[in-house]
Protein backbone atom coordinates (compact mmCIF):
# COMPACT_ATOMS: atom_id res chain seq x y z
CA UNK A 1 0.00 0.00 0.00
CA UNK A 2 1.99 3.04 -1.57
CA UNK A 3 -0.18 5.78 0.29
CA UNK A 4 0.49 4.54 4.07
CA UNK A 5 4.01 5.16 4.00
CA UNK A 6 6.18 4.79 7.35
CA UNK A 7 6.39 8.76 7.03
CA UNK A 8 2.78 9.02 7.05
CA UNK A 9 2.07 6.24 9.95
CA UNK A 10 4.89 7.90 12.03
CA UNK A 11 3.35 11.47 11.69
CA UNK A 12 -0.17 10.01 12.12
CA UNK A 13 0.58 7.95 15.15
CA UNK A 14 3.13 10.07 16.99
CA UNK A 15 1.99 14.10 15.26
CA UNK A 16 4.27 16.93 15.83
CA UNK A 17 3.51 20.43 16.91
CA UNK A 18 0.03 18.78 18.64
CA UNK A 19 -1.52 21.28 21.19
CA UNK A 20 -2.20 24.74 21.66
CA UNK A 21 0.16 27.60 22.35
CA UNK A 22 0.08 29.67 25.41
CA UNK A 23 -0.71 32.87 23.93
CA UNK A 24 -1.39 32.53 19.84
CA UNK A 25 -1.63 35.87 17.70
CA UNK A 26 -4.17 33.78 15.11
CA UNK A 27 -6.61 30.97 16.35
CA UNK A 28 -7.94 29.35 12.81
CA UNK A 29 -10.16 26.35 11.93
CA UNK A 30 -9.95 24.71 9.06
CA UNK A 31 -12.99 21.67 7.87
CA UNK A 32 -13.39 18.93 5.68
CA UNK A 33 -17.19 18.90 6.18
CA UNK A 34 -17.45 15.92 4.01
CA UNK A 35 -15.59 13.50 5.72
CA UNK A 36 -16.05 15.01 9.04
CA UNK A 37 -12.10 15.95 9.10
CA UNK A 38 -11.20 19.12 11.05
CA UNK A 39 -7.56 20.71 12.08
CA UNK A 40 -7.85 23.73 14.49
CA UNK A 41 -4.67 25.69 14.22
CA UNK A 42 -2.95 28.45 16.78
CA UNK A 43 0.21 30.23 14.91
CA UNK A 44 2.47 32.80 16.90
CA UNK A 45 4.65 35.25 14.90
CA UNK A 46 8.12 36.85 15.07
CA UNK A 47 8.47 40.45 14.51
CA UNK A 48 8.54 40.72 11.47
CA UNK A 49 5.13 38.82 10.99
CA UNK A 50 7.10 35.43 10.10
CA UNK A 51 5.64 31.81 11.73
CA UNK A 52 7.46 31.98 15.19
CA UNK A 53 5.27 28.81 15.94
CA UNK A 54 2.56 26.68 15.33
CA UNK A 55 -0.04 24.18 17.25
CA UNK A 56 -2.62 22.08 16.06
CA UNK A 57 -5.35 20.05 17.41
CA UNK A 58 -7.26 18.20 14.81
CA UNK A 59 -9.45 14.87 14.02
CA UNK A 60 -10.14 12.59 10.93
CA UNK A 61 -7.97 10.58 8.52
CA UNK A 62 -4.46 9.50 8.58
CA UNK A 63 -3.91 11.91 5.71
CA UNK A 64 -4.98 14.94 7.06
CA UNK A 65 -3.90 14.36 10.30
CA UNK A 66 -0.05 13.48 9.26
CA UNK A 67 -0.31 16.18 6.43
CA UNK A 68 -1.12 19.09 9.14
CA UNK A 69 1.95 17.74 11.17
CA UNK A 70 4.50 17.73 7.84
CA UNK A 71 3.43 21.11 7.18
CA UNK A 72 3.59 22.12 11.18
CA UNK A 73 7.66 21.15 10.71
CA UNK A 74 8.05 23.02 7.56
CA UNK A 75 6.32 26.21 7.79
CA UNK A 76 8.32 27.46 11.15
CA UNK A 77 10.26 30.64 10.36
CA UNK A 78 8.30 31.17 7.21
CA UNK A 79 7.01 34.24 5.76
CA UNK A 80 3.57 35.34 4.48
CA UNK A 81 5.09 35.21 0.99
CA UNK A 82 6.00 31.84 1.73
CA UNK A 83 2.55 30.69 2.45
CA UNK A 84 1.21 32.41 -0.15
CA UNK A 85 3.09 30.50 -2.31
CA UNK A 86 2.72 27.02 -0.97
CA UNK A 87 1.22 24.86 -3.85
CA UNK A 88 -0.65 22.00 -3.86
CA UNK A 89 1.78 20.30 -5.84
CA UNK A 90 4.34 21.13 -2.97
CA UNK A 91 2.41 19.98 -0.11
CA UNK A 92 1.72 16.10 -2.52
CA UNK A 93 5.63 16.83 -2.75
CA UNK A 94 6.13 17.04 0.82
CA UNK A 95 3.91 14.07 1.99
CA UNK A 96 5.30 11.62 -0.51
CA UNK A 97 2.87 9.55 -1.49
CA UNK A 98 0.95 9.00 -4.59
CA UNK A 99 -2.90 10.73 -3.96
CA UNK A 100 -6.05 9.72 -5.54
CA UNK A 101 -8.13 12.68 -6.69
CA UNK A 102 -10.92 11.36 -3.74
CA UNK A 103 -8.10 11.52 -1.20
CA UNK A 104 -7.05 15.04 -2.33
CA UNK A 105 -8.62 17.33 -0.10
CA UNK A 106 -7.66 15.13 2.78
CA UNK A 107 -4.31 15.61 2.17
CA UNK A 108 -5.06 19.48 1.57
CA UNK A 109 -6.33 20.09 4.55
CA UNK A 110 -3.70 21.12 6.30
CA UNK A 111 -2.61 23.82 3.11
CA UNK A 112 -5.90 24.85 3.80
CA UNK A 113 -5.41 25.99 7.92
CA UNK A 114 -1.67 27.39 7.16
CA UNK A 115 -3.58 29.89 4.09
CA UNK A 116 -5.86 30.96 6.82
CA UNK A 117 -2.96 32.49 9.34
CA UNK A 118 -2.90 35.24 7.29
CA UNK A 119 -6.54 35.99 6.38
CA UNK A 120 -7.09 38.62 8.85
CA UNK A 121 -11.50 37.56 8.07
CA UNK A 122 -10.99 34.17 9.43
CA UNK A 123 -9.22 34.52 12.42
CA UNK A 124 -10.39 35.95 16.11
CA UNK A 125 -7.39 37.62 16.57
CA UNK B 1 -29.97 -17.34 -14.86
CA UNK B 2 -29.91 -18.26 -11.38
CA UNK B 3 -28.40 -15.96 -8.54
CA UNK B 4 -25.33 -18.03 -8.21
CA UNK B 5 -24.43 -17.55 -11.70
CA UNK B 6 -25.74 -14.17 -11.60
CA UNK B 7 -22.10 -11.88 -12.00
CA UNK B 8 -21.58 -13.20 -14.73
CA UNK B 9 -24.42 -11.02 -16.52
CA UNK B 10 -22.55 -7.98 -15.48
CA UNK B 11 -19.60 -6.96 -17.22
CA UNK B 12 -17.81 -4.59 -14.88
CA UNK B 13 -16.89 -7.92 -12.93
CA UNK B 14 -14.30 -8.74 -15.30
CA UNK B 15 -12.21 -5.37 -14.17
CA UNK B 16 -9.24 -5.65 -12.32
CA UNK B 17 -8.87 -2.64 -9.63
CA UNK B 18 -5.36 -2.36 -7.98
CA UNK B 19 -4.95 -6.13 -9.63
CA UNK B 20 -7.23 -7.37 -7.74
CA UNK B 21 -10.76 -8.70 -9.18
CA UNK B 22 -13.42 -5.95 -8.63
CA UNK B 23 -15.49 -7.07 -5.25
CA UNK B 24 -18.41 -3.99 -5.50
CA UNK B 25 -20.01 -3.28 -1.83
CA UNK B 26 -21.35 0.15 -2.03
CA UNK B 27 -24.42 -0.90 -3.42
CA UNK B 28 -26.47 1.19 -1.81
CA UNK B 29 -24.93 4.49 -3.74
CA UNK B 30 -25.87 2.72 -7.33
CA UNK B 31 -26.06 -1.09 -8.97
CA UNK B 32 -24.09 -2.29 -11.61
CA UNK B 33 -25.80 -2.70 -14.62
CA UNK B 34 -26.42 -6.33 -16.52
CA UNK B 35 -25.59 -7.07 -20.32
CA UNK B 36 -29.11 -6.63 -20.42
CA UNK B 37 -29.78 -3.21 -19.47
CA UNK B 38 -26.44 -2.57 -21.61
CA UNK B 39 -27.35 -3.87 -24.75
CA UNK B 40 -31.62 -2.29 -24.07
CA UNK B 41 -29.75 1.04 -24.38
CA UNK B 42 -27.50 0.26 -27.34
CA UNK B 43 -30.38 -1.50 -29.08
CA UNK B 44 -32.66 1.65 -28.48
CA UNK B 45 -30.37 3.98 -30.24
CA UNK B 46 -29.43 1.55 -32.85
CA UNK B 47 -32.94 0.61 -34.49
CA UNK B 48 -35.63 3.19 -32.58
CA UNK B 49 -34.13 6.05 -31.73
CA UNK B 50 -36.58 9.47 -32.13
CA UNK B 51 -38.04 11.92 -29.88
CA UNK B 52 -41.15 10.66 -28.47
CA UNK B 53 -45.12 12.19 -28.23
CA UNK B 54 -44.09 14.56 -31.17
CA UNK B 55 -43.77 12.57 -34.60
CA UNK B 56 -46.26 10.69 -36.87
CA UNK B 57 -43.39 8.46 -37.96
CA UNK B 58 -42.31 5.39 -37.68
CA UNK B 59 -39.33 5.69 -35.13
CA UNK B 60 -41.00 8.21 -33.14
CA UNK B 61 -44.18 6.30 -33.09
CA UNK B 62 -41.31 2.87 -31.25
CA UNK B 63 -39.96 4.96 -29.01
CA UNK B 64 -42.65 6.62 -27.60
CA UNK B 65 -44.23 3.20 -27.14
CA UNK B 66 -41.36 1.82 -25.87
CA UNK B 67 -40.96 4.55 -23.51
CA UNK B 68 -44.40 4.25 -22.43
CA UNK B 69 -43.94 0.49 -21.84
CA UNK B 70 -41.52 1.35 -19.43
CA UNK B 71 -43.90 3.13 -17.45
CA UNK B 72 -46.47 0.26 -17.33
CA UNK B 73 -43.38 -1.97 -16.26
CA UNK B 74 -42.81 0.36 -13.47
CA UNK B 75 -46.35 0.06 -12.27
CA UNK B 76 -46.99 -3.51 -12.37
CA UNK B 77 -43.62 -3.70 -10.66
CA UNK B 78 -44.94 -1.63 -7.50
CA UNK B 79 -48.30 -2.59 -7.87
CA UNK B 80 -49.53 0.67 -8.72
CA UNK B 81 -53.26 0.99 -9.74
CA UNK B 82 -52.55 2.54 -12.87
CA UNK B 83 -49.39 3.26 -15.27
CA UNK B 84 -50.71 7.04 -14.99
CA UNK B 85 -49.37 6.78 -11.66
CA UNK B 86 -45.86 6.94 -12.65
CA UNK B 87 -44.10 9.65 -13.49
CA UNK B 88 -40.37 9.86 -14.78
CA UNK B 89 -37.87 12.43 -13.69
CA UNK B 90 -34.41 12.07 -13.10
CA UNK B 91 -33.92 11.17 -10.16
CA UNK B 92 -35.25 10.43 -6.22
CA UNK B 93 -33.63 13.84 -5.34
CA UNK B 94 -36.12 15.44 -8.49
CA UNK B 95 -39.28 12.87 -7.57
CA UNK B 96 -39.23 14.65 -3.80
CA UNK B 97 -38.70 18.10 -5.11
CA UNK B 98 -41.66 17.48 -7.71
CA UNK B 99 -43.82 17.08 -4.41
CA UNK B 100 -42.85 19.45 -2.65
CA UNK B 101 -42.82 22.06 -5.31
CA UNK B 102 -45.91 21.16 -5.91
CA UNK B 103 -48.26 19.41 -3.57
CA UNK B 104 -45.91 20.81 -0.94
CA UNK B 105 -45.88 24.77 -2.41
CA UNK B 106 -49.96 24.17 -2.48
CA UNK B 107 -50.82 22.54 0.69
CA UNK B 108 -48.66 23.70 2.96
CA UNK B 109 -49.54 26.70 5.19
CA UNK B 110 -47.60 28.99 7.73
CA UNK B 111 -48.06 27.05 11.03
CA UNK B 112 -48.32 23.26 9.38
CA UNK B 113 -46.24 20.59 10.56
CA UNK B 114 -44.08 18.50 8.36
CA UNK B 115 -42.35 15.14 9.94
CA UNK B 116 -39.69 13.63 8.95
CA UNK B 117 -37.99 10.76 10.21
CA UNK B 118 -34.21 10.87 11.81
CA UNK B 119 -33.22 8.22 8.71
CA UNK B 120 -33.62 10.44 6.07
CA UNK B 121 -30.70 10.95 3.49
CA UNK B 122 -30.51 14.72 2.25
CA UNK B 123 -32.63 14.34 -0.17
CA UNK B 124 -36.19 13.80 1.93
CA UNK B 125 -35.35 16.46 4.24
CA UNK B 126 -33.51 19.04 2.60
CA UNK B 127 -36.78 20.09 0.49
CA UNK B 128 -38.74 19.41 3.41
CA UNK B 129 -36.68 22.04 5.16
CA UNK B 130 -36.70 24.92 2.12
CA UNK B 131 -40.19 24.06 2.17
CA UNK B 132 -41.16 25.02 5.48
CA UNK B 133 -38.56 28.07 5.82
CA UNK B 134 -40.75 29.49 3.08
CA UNK B 135 -44.24 28.72 4.43
CA UNK B 136 -43.59 29.14 7.58
CA UNK B 137 -44.60 25.73 8.44
CA UNK B 138 -42.52 23.60 11.22
CA UNK B 139 -40.03 21.02 10.56
CA UNK B 140 -40.06 17.90 13.23
CA UNK B 141 -37.99 14.72 13.40
CA UNK B 142 -39.19 11.17 14.21
CA UNK B 143 -36.15 10.37 16.27
CA UNK B 144 -33.78 6.90 17.08
CA UNK B 145 -34.41 4.69 19.49
CA UNK B 146 -31.19 3.54 21.44
CA UNK B 147 -31.64 0.14 19.00
CA UNK B 148 -31.46 2.00 15.65
CA UNK B 149 -34.95 2.21 15.08
CA UNK B 150 -37.59 4.92 14.29
CA UNK B 151 -38.92 5.79 18.27
CA UNK B 152 -42.86 4.62 17.20
CA UNK B 153 -43.56 6.41 20.70
CA UNK B 154 -42.43 9.77 19.79
CA UNK B 155 -43.91 9.42 16.02
CA UNK B 156 -47.46 9.44 18.69
CA UNK B 157 -46.29 12.18 20.26
CA UNK B 158 -45.75 14.38 17.27
CA UNK B 159 -48.48 13.02 15.10
CA UNK B 160 -51.25 15.86 15.91
CA UNK B 161 -53.86 17.72 13.28
CA UNK B 162 -50.80 20.09 12.49
CA UNK B 163 -48.72 17.47 10.63
CA UNK B 164 -49.71 17.51 7.13
CA UNK B 165 -47.46 15.53 5.56
CA UNK B 166 -44.55 12.37 7.32
CA UNK B 167 -41.81 12.12 4.88
CA UNK B 168 -39.97 9.08 5.72
CA UNK B 169 -37.46 6.46 4.66
CA UNK B 170 -38.48 2.57 3.91
CA UNK B 171 -34.80 1.91 4.19
CA UNK B 172 -31.87 3.87 5.67
CA UNK B 173 -28.97 4.52 3.13
CA UNK B 174 -26.39 4.07 6.03
CA UNK B 175 -28.08 1.62 8.58
CA UNK B 176 -30.35 -0.16 6.83
CA UNK B 177 -33.33 0.41 8.89
CA UNK B 178 -36.71 -0.46 7.59
CA UNK B 179 -39.30 1.83 9.29
CA UNK B 180 -42.62 -0.05 9.82
CA UNK B 181 -44.41 1.78 6.74
CA UNK B 182 -47.79 0.43 7.38
CA UNK B 183 -48.25 1.08 10.40
CA UNK B 184 -46.72 4.93 10.14
CA UNK B 185 -48.61 5.36 6.97
CA UNK B 186 -51.96 4.34 8.61
CA UNK B 187 -51.53 6.84 11.17
CA UNK B 188 -50.51 9.93 9.40
CA UNK B 189 -53.79 8.67 7.35
CA UNK B 190 -55.29 9.03 10.92
CA UNK B 191 -54.88 12.55 11.10
CA UNK B 192 -55.18 13.25 8.05
CA UNK B 193 -51.55 13.67 6.67
CA UNK B 194 -50.34 12.81 3.51
CA UNK B 195 -47.04 10.55 3.40
CA UNK B 196 -43.87 11.37 1.31
CA UNK B 197 -42.23 7.80 1.17
CA UNK B 198 -38.29 7.45 -0.14
CA UNK B 199 -38.09 3.82 -1.10
CA UNK B 200 -34.96 4.10 -2.95
CA UNK B 201 -32.87 1.88 -1.00
CA UNK B 202 -35.51 -0.54 -1.04
CA UNK B 203 -37.35 -0.96 -3.74
CA UNK B 204 -34.46 -3.07 -5.75
CA UNK B 205 -34.06 -5.18 -2.87
CA UNK B 206 -37.49 -6.15 -1.69
CA UNK B 207 -41.04 -6.56 -3.05
CA UNK B 208 -42.70 -3.09 -3.34
CA UNK B 209 -46.75 -2.90 -3.02
CA UNK B 210 -47.45 0.97 -3.19
CA UNK B 211 -51.03 0.24 -2.72
CA UNK B 212 -51.06 -2.44 0.16
CA UNK B 213 -48.44 0.10 1.81
CA UNK B 214 -51.04 2.82 1.23
CA UNK B 215 -48.79 5.90 0.38
CA UNK B 216 -49.10 8.33 -1.34
CA UNK B 217 -46.14 9.48 -3.35
CA UNK B 218 -43.15 6.87 -3.39
CA UNK B 219 -39.51 7.85 -4.94
CA UNK B 220 -36.92 6.45 -6.66
CA UNK B 221 -34.08 5.99 -8.63
CA UNK B 222 -33.40 3.35 -11.82
CA UNK B 223 -29.81 3.65 -11.21
CA UNK B 224 -29.89 1.57 -7.44
CA UNK B 225 -31.79 -1.14 -9.28
CA UNK B 226 -29.70 -2.50 -12.45
CA UNK B 227 -31.27 0.29 -14.04
CA UNK B 228 -29.38 3.52 -15.72
CA UNK B 229 -28.29 6.77 -14.17
CA UNK B 230 -30.64 9.38 -14.85
CA UNK B 231 -33.68 8.15 -14.71
CA UNK B 232 -36.00 8.61 -11.13
CA UNK B 233 -39.51 7.72 -10.59
CA UNK B 234 -42.36 9.27 -8.80
CA UNK B 235 -45.45 7.32 -7.88
CA UNK B 236 -48.66 9.22 -6.56
CA UNK B 237 -51.88 8.49 -5.90
CA UNK B 238 -54.18 9.62 -9.23
CA UNK B 239 -56.22 11.93 -7.12
CA UNK B 240 -53.58 13.61 -5.80
CA UNK B 241 -51.41 13.72 -8.89
CA UNK B 242 -54.15 15.31 -11.17
CA UNK B 243 -54.63 17.92 -8.73
CA UNK B 244 -51.06 19.04 -8.68
CA UNK B 245 -49.40 22.21 -10.85
CA UNK B 246 -46.81 21.28 -12.95
CA UNK B 247 -43.39 21.78 -11.77
CA UNK B 248 -41.55 22.36 -15.30
CA UNK B 249 -42.91 24.27 -17.93
CA UNK B 250 -42.53 23.91 -22.02
CA UNK B 251 -42.89 21.45 -24.91
CA UNK B 252 -44.20 17.78 -23.97
CA UNK B 253 -46.31 18.95 -21.19
CA UNK B 254 -49.28 21.10 -22.91
CA UNK B 255 -51.84 20.52 -25.06
CA UNK B 256 -52.59 23.55 -26.80
CA UNK B 257 -50.94 26.44 -27.05
CA UNK B 258 -51.70 30.27 -26.88
CA UNK B 259 -49.26 33.17 -27.15
CA UNK B 260 -50.72 34.19 -23.79
CA UNK B 261 -51.89 30.90 -22.44
CA UNK B 262 -51.77 27.71 -22.08
CA UNK B 263 -53.80 24.25 -21.45
CA UNK B 264 -51.17 21.76 -19.35
CA UNK B 265 -51.87 17.84 -20.48
CA UNK B 266 -53.03 15.44 -18.27
CA UNK B 267 -50.43 13.62 -15.43
CA UNK B 268 -48.00 12.20 -16.08
CA UNK B 269 -47.39 13.79 -19.06
CA UNK B 270 -48.14 17.32 -17.38
CA UNK B 271 -45.15 16.89 -15.20
CA UNK B 272 -42.63 15.52 -18.11
CA UNK B 273 -41.51 18.87 -19.65
CA UNK B 274 -39.51 18.72 -22.63
CA UNK B 275 -37.48 15.77 -24.14
CA UNK B 276 -37.09 13.14 -21.81
CA UNK B 277 -34.43 10.61 -20.72
CA UNK B 278 -35.47 8.27 -23.72
CA UNK B 279 -33.09 5.61 -24.22
CA UNK B 280 -32.60 5.25 -20.18
CA UNK B 281 -36.10 5.14 -19.69
CA UNK B 282 -36.49 2.43 -22.58
CA UNK B 283 -33.17 0.70 -21.09
CA UNK B 284 -34.62 0.94 -17.71
CA UNK B 285 -37.52 -1.72 -18.28
CA UNK B 286 -35.04 -4.24 -19.25
CA UNK B 287 -33.71 -3.94 -15.68
CA UNK B 288 -37.11 -4.39 -13.72
CA UNK B 289 -37.53 -7.41 -15.99
CA UNK B 290 -33.67 -8.88 -14.81
CA UNK B 291 -35.38 -8.38 -11.42
CA UNK B 292 -38.53 -9.78 -11.88
CA UNK B 293 -36.84 -12.80 -13.54
CA UNK B 294 -34.61 -13.35 -10.27
CA UNK B 295 -37.79 -12.57 -7.50
CA UNK B 296 -37.54 -10.16 -5.40
CA UNK B 297 -38.04 -12.04 -2.42
CA UNK B 298 -34.93 -14.40 -3.74
CA UNK B 299 -33.06 -11.11 -3.77
CA UNK B 300 -34.01 -10.03 -0.34
CA UNK B 301 -33.04 -13.44 0.94
CA UNK B 302 -29.74 -13.21 -0.63
CA UNK B 303 -28.89 -9.82 0.57
CA UNK B 304 -30.14 -11.05 4.24
CA UNK B 305 -27.38 -13.50 3.60
CA UNK B 306 -25.09 -11.51 2.78
CA UNK B 307 -25.46 -9.06 5.85
CA UNK B 308 -26.00 -11.87 8.33
CA UNK B 309 -21.85 -12.78 7.02
CA UNK B 310 -20.71 -9.45 7.34
CA UNK B 311 -22.05 -8.93 10.55
CA UNK B 312 -20.57 -12.18 11.69
CA UNK B 313 -16.97 -11.08 10.01
CA UNK B 314 -16.74 -8.23 11.81
CA UNK B 315 -17.69 -9.14 15.48
CA UNK B 316 -14.69 -11.13 15.06
CA UNK B 317 -12.55 -7.70 15.55
CA UNK B 318 -13.07 -6.14 19.06
CA UNK B 319 -12.13 -2.58 17.78
CA UNK B 320 -14.59 -2.78 14.94
CA UNK B 321 -18.41 -1.29 16.04
CA UNK B 322 -21.45 -2.70 14.04
CA UNK B 323 -24.67 -0.40 13.50
CA UNK B 324 -27.05 -3.09 13.39
CA UNK B 325 -30.65 -2.64 13.88
CA UNK B 326 -32.43 -6.16 14.04
CA UNK B 327 -34.81 -4.01 10.88
CA UNK B 328 -31.65 -3.32 8.93
CA UNK B 329 -31.24 -4.78 5.68
CA UNK B 330 -29.16 -4.83 2.74
CA UNK B 331 -26.01 -2.55 4.57
CA UNK B 332 -23.87 -3.21 7.12
CA UNK B 333 -21.86 0.29 8.71
CA UNK B 334 -19.55 0.14 11.01
CA UNK B 335 -16.48 2.66 12.36
CA UNK B 336 -13.18 0.92 13.53
CA UNK B 337 -12.33 2.57 16.67
CA UNK B 338 -8.54 4.59 15.91
CA UNK B 339 -9.03 4.91 12.02
CA UNK B 340 -10.85 7.09 9.96
CA UNK B 341 -13.73 5.57 7.86
CA UNK B 342 -11.19 6.82 5.05
CA UNK B 343 -8.47 4.85 5.70
CA UNK B 344 -10.32 2.35 5.85
CA UNK B 345 -11.87 2.51 2.81
CA UNK B 346 -8.58 3.34 0.99
CA UNK B 347 -7.21 0.46 2.05
CA UNK B 348 -10.25 -1.99 1.40
CA UNK B 349 -9.75 -0.34 -2.30
CA UNK B 350 -6.22 -1.36 -2.66
CA UNK B 351 -7.64 -5.41 -1.94
CA UNK B 352 -10.21 -4.47 -4.98
CA UNK B 353 -13.18 -3.57 -2.59
CA UNK B 354 -15.28 -0.73 -3.29
CA UNK B 355 -16.98 0.20 0.27
CA UNK B 356 -18.37 3.79 0.95
CA UNK B 357 -17.14 5.43 4.01
CA UNK B 358 -17.65 9.45 4.89
CA UNK B 359 -21.87 10.85 5.98
CA UNK B 360 -23.41 9.49 3.17
CA UNK B 361 -25.55 12.39 2.26
CA UNK B 362 -27.18 11.92 5.83
CA UNK B 363 -25.30 14.36 7.93
CA UNK B 364 -27.91 14.46 10.53
CA UNK B 365 -28.22 10.76 11.12
CA UNK B 366 -24.73 10.12 11.32
CA UNK B 367 -24.40 12.91 14.09
CA UNK B 368 -26.65 11.39 16.09
CA UNK B 369 -25.01 7.63 15.85
CA UNK B 370 -22.03 10.01 17.46
CA UNK B 371 -19.37 9.28 15.37
CA UNK B 372 -17.82 11.60 13.03
CA UNK B 373 -18.10 9.54 9.82
CA UNK B 374 -18.23 5.44 9.64
CA UNK B 375 -17.59 2.84 6.68
CA UNK B 376 -20.40 0.88 5.06
CA UNK B 377 -20.79 -2.36 3.06
CA UNK B 378 -24.12 -2.60 1.10
CA UNK B 379 -24.61 -6.12 -0.48
CA UNK B 380 -27.01 -6.53 -3.85
CA UNK B 381 -27.94 -9.71 -5.92
CA UNK B 382 -24.42 -10.49 -6.93
CA UNK B 383 -22.43 -10.57 -4.74
CA UNK B 384 -21.17 -13.73 -2.92
CA UNK B 385 -19.84 -15.05 0.44
CA UNK B 386 -16.33 -14.96 -1.37
CA UNK B 387 -16.83 -11.28 -1.36
CA UNK B 388 -17.35 -10.96 2.61
CA UNK B 389 -14.42 -13.14 2.88
CA UNK B 390 -12.03 -10.74 0.80
CA UNK B 391 -13.94 -8.09 2.78
CA UNK B 392 -12.76 -9.49 6.05
CA UNK B 393 -8.96 -9.76 4.57
CA UNK B 394 -9.05 -6.43 3.73
CA UNK B 395 -10.12 -5.28 7.41
CA UNK B 396 -7.29 -7.40 8.95
CA UNK B 397 -4.78 -5.58 6.65
CA UNK B 398 -6.33 -2.18 7.89
CA UNK B 399 -5.50 -3.17 11.71
CA UNK B 400 -1.53 -4.27 9.99
CA UNK B 401 -0.98 -1.10 8.44
CA UNK B 402 -1.97 1.04 11.14
CA UNK B 403 -0.10 -1.31 13.30
CA UNK B 404 -2.71 -3.02 15.71
CA UNK B 405 -3.83 -5.48 16.96
CA UNK B 406 -7.12 -6.34 15.79
CA UNK B 407 -8.45 -7.49 19.03
CA UNK B 408 -6.65 -5.22 22.07
C1 LIG C 1 -32.41 6.78 0.85
C2 LIG C 1 -32.03 7.57 -0.34
N1 LIG C 1 -32.83 8.55 -0.77
C3 LIG C 1 -32.54 9.28 -1.84
C4 LIG C 1 -31.39 9.08 -2.56
C5 LIG C 1 -31.10 9.98 -3.71
O1 LIG C 1 -31.05 9.30 -4.89
P1 LIG C 1 -30.54 10.07 -6.19
O2 LIG C 1 -29.18 10.58 -5.85
O3 LIG C 1 -30.53 9.04 -7.25
O4 LIG C 1 -31.50 11.18 -6.44
C6 LIG C 1 -30.52 8.07 -2.16
C7 LIG C 1 -29.29 7.78 -2.91
O5 LIG C 1 -28.23 8.26 -2.73
C8 LIG C 1 -30.83 7.32 -1.01
O6 LIG C 1 -30.02 6.36 -0.57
Amino acid sequence: MDLYTETILDHYEHPHHTGTLASPDVHVAEYNLLCGDRIELDCAFTNKGAIADVAFVGSGCALSQAGMSILSDWSIGKSRNDIAALSHDDVQSMIGSPITPARLKCALLGLGALKRIYEPYHSNS
Amino acid sequence: MTIETIKKEFPIFSRRINGKPLVYLDNASTSQKPSAVLDALTNFYTTSNANIHRGIHTLSEEATERYEATRKSVARFINAAVAEEIVFTKNCTESINLVARTWGHASIRRGDHILVSALEHHANLIPWQELARKKHAKLFVIPLTSSFELDMEAYDKLLSRKTKIVCVTTQSNVIGTRPPMKEMIKKAHAVGARVMVDGAQSVGHQRTDVVSMGCDFFAFSAHKMLGPTGVGVLYADYDILETLQPFLYGGDMVTSVEREHAVYRDAPWRFEAGTPNIADVVAFRAAIEFLEEIGMDTIESHDARCVAAAREALAGFARVRVFAPESGASCVAFTVDGIHPHDVATIFNSEGVAIRSGLHCAEPLVKDLGVPALSRMSFYLYNTMEDVAVARQALEKVFRIFSLTSNP
